[in-house]
């Protein structure tokens, strides 16, 4: 790659998915994560209540993002070949954990549950 | 910090990325000009330097000269004769890429008479130039091989994928019968320079994969016919396919060269070092010779000494001008450097012809040089490839060296082509990588 400079990445996102959906996507990223910061700034406490199930839906992340990149690259499991593949596996299970951790404490702070409802923050 | 703070604080947050990108935009310099720039070809090369170039000249005249409608994603076409996207993957209109302010002639070159310096269409006109970019492509001598027609691809057996996008799709009906069915697959090249050297073996690999999938791998009888002594320009990755080739059971013919078929019989003849030699086949794969554009020879543009039956423009290997006519480029394929005949090369080779131009305009020397890169990611089965890259000295010149070992089959490589390389592609069209 010559120039892999970061207006070249996000060039090759915006080709990838098409100009509307990629800024579509960083958007909602963008938007949860304001609203994590947000929920965490109103509480400023961390609920190990909400934190509890956010990390039960860790793995449930990690293994939907697998599954979505390998159904839409055509890959298996046995195509990984070498240590940096391992790393590209891990990083993309990673991203899926950590976004669905923080989808799901972020969705449970906002509109609340039964179960972490009548809690100090709320 | 309150509900109304925090909010305040993240709009100022993105009002201050905004103005930095703007910023940026605003830094990039324009040289004022009326240049009359010519640029023959819409492909990869022409289309991403006209992109470049309406960016760094205000004023020039830019004059685009493609008799085809429509833009090929040629790197696309081994994934379309291997069953793995549609022939439509390839195909885009060149208005999608046509940057406005740039006059499109819908014409196929006839001749340049570099001396009073005018490029003549078959259409009948004739636009005069300061400079001229030469970047039409190549021409697939398909009447070379004698008793082929391209009308037969996809039907006894016999594929031809870089003859464009249906025809790469025809080719994947006749491979994926092969696949099922069995026999034994011839799979060639031609003794010219051509297009992506990799494109064959890619080919021999995915076709092979796939029978293995359907578990036919015991049914096919894999041969890989080249005109070469080698598997590959580059000894260390011709090597590695010796290997790969050995592995997955498939044998060679080297030294020689299709000469003809005969569809009925399923027969191919080959001219070995010392005669013929005809082999009898269930599927072959067809790349026909590659030459340059009547034009390019006919207007006294090529070299004179070099690749004389292939007609590839006379230019320097660093700056990719022509030696005789210094006002003249030449880019991509048509180019007549030892390597280079790939969309990677036209990255790297792109940059150079507009920092010479531009300099040349300005009445100073450019000081970026071209030195042979050129990639292959080399797909080795659905799901992995090897990232090779390699320059003019046969050196490899890997781009994420300790991460990405270009000798391994690796699945990051595979992503990479699946699905990060149309993007770059695309981006490089624009001009903007």
């Amino acid at each position: 790659m010559k120039d892999l400079t970061f207006e070249t990445l996000i060039a090759v996102f915006e080709e990838i998915f098409g100009r509307g959906l990629f800024w579509t996507m960083v958007a909602a990223a963008a938007l949860v994560t304001l609203a994590f910061l947000y929920v965490l700034i109103r509480d400023w406490a961390v609920s190990w209540k909400k934190f509890l199930i956010a990390q039960l839906s860790m793995p449930v992340g990690a293994v939907l993002a697998v599954w979505f990149v390998m159904v839409m690259t055509k890959s298996k499991l046995s195509d990984l070949g070498g240590p940096v593949d391992l790393i590209v596996l891990l990083g993309i299970a990673s991203v899926g954990a950590v976004g669905m951790a923080i989808l799901v404490y972020t969705l449970e702070a906002l509109l609340g549950t039964k179960r972490t409802k009548g809690e100090v923050d709320s | 910090m309150d509900r109304r703070t925090f909010l305040t604080a993240a709009l100022a947050g993105g009002a201050v990325a905004g103005m930095a990108t703007r910023g940026e935009q605003a830094k990039a310099q324009t040289v004022r000009t009326s240049a009359k720039i010519v640029i023959i070809g819409a492909g990869a090369a022409g289309m991403a330097l006209a992109n470049r170039l309406v960016r760094r000249l205000d004023g020039a005249q830019i004059t685009m000269i493609d008799p085809r409608p429509n833009h090929l994603y040629q790197p696309g076409l081994t994934l379309v004769a291997a069953g793995l996207k549609p022939a439509s993957y390839v195909v885009s209109e060149n208005s999608d890429w046509l940057p406005s302010g740039v006059s499109f002639v819908a014409d196929k070159v006839s001749a340049v008479d570099a001396i009073s310096k005018t490029v003549s269409t078959e259409g009948g006109q004739t636009l005069d130039y300061d400079w001229l970019v030469v970047a039409p492509g190549l021409v697939l001598d398909h009447d070379a091989i004698d008793g082929f027609s391209l009308d037969m691809v996809g039907e006894n057996g016999i594929g031809a994928l870089y003859a464009g996008p249906e025809y790469a799709a025809k080719t994947w009906t006749a491979a994926s019968r092969f696949t099922e069915e069995g026999g034994t697959g011839i799979f060639t090249r031609p003794a010219t320079e051509m297009k992506c050297a990799g494109a064959p073996l890619k080919h021999t690999f995915l076709i092979d994969d796939i029978a293995r999938r359907a578990g036919n791998a015991g049914k096919v009888n894999m041969v890989y016919a080249a005109p070469q002594g080698s598997l590959f320009g580059v000894p260390i990755v011709a090597e590695k396919v010796r290997m790969l080739f050995e592995d997955r059971g498939v044998e060679t013919m080297m030294n020689r060269t299709l000469t003809a078929i005969d569809a009925s019989a399923k027969r191919a003849t080959f001219a070995t070092e010392t005669g013929t030699e005809e082999v009898d086949y269930d599927y072959i794969h067809v790349i026909p010779p590659q030459r340059a554009p009547e034009f390019v020879v006919q207007s006294g543009l090529a070299w004179a000494d070099k690749w004389t039956d292939q007609g590839w423009v006379e230019c320097d290997m660093q700056t990719l001008r022509h030696l005789r006519y210094p006002e003249i480029f030449a880019l991509g394929d048509v180019a007549g450097v030892p390597k280079g005949k790939t969309a990677a090369s036209v990255k790297w080779q792109v940059p150079v012809v507009e920092d010479h131009l531009i300099a040349a305009i300005e009445g100073r020397e450019g000081t970026e040089t071209y030195n042979g890169y050129t990639s292959c990611p080399l797909i080795t089965r659905i799901g992995r490839a090897m990232l090779v890259e390699f320059d003019y000295n046969n050196n490899l010149v890997p781009s994420f060296p300790g991460v990405i070992a270009p000798l391994e089959e690796l699945w990051i490589s595979w992503l990479m082509k699946e699905v990060a390389l149309k993007a770059t592609y695309n981006a490089m069209l624009r001009g903007r990588a």
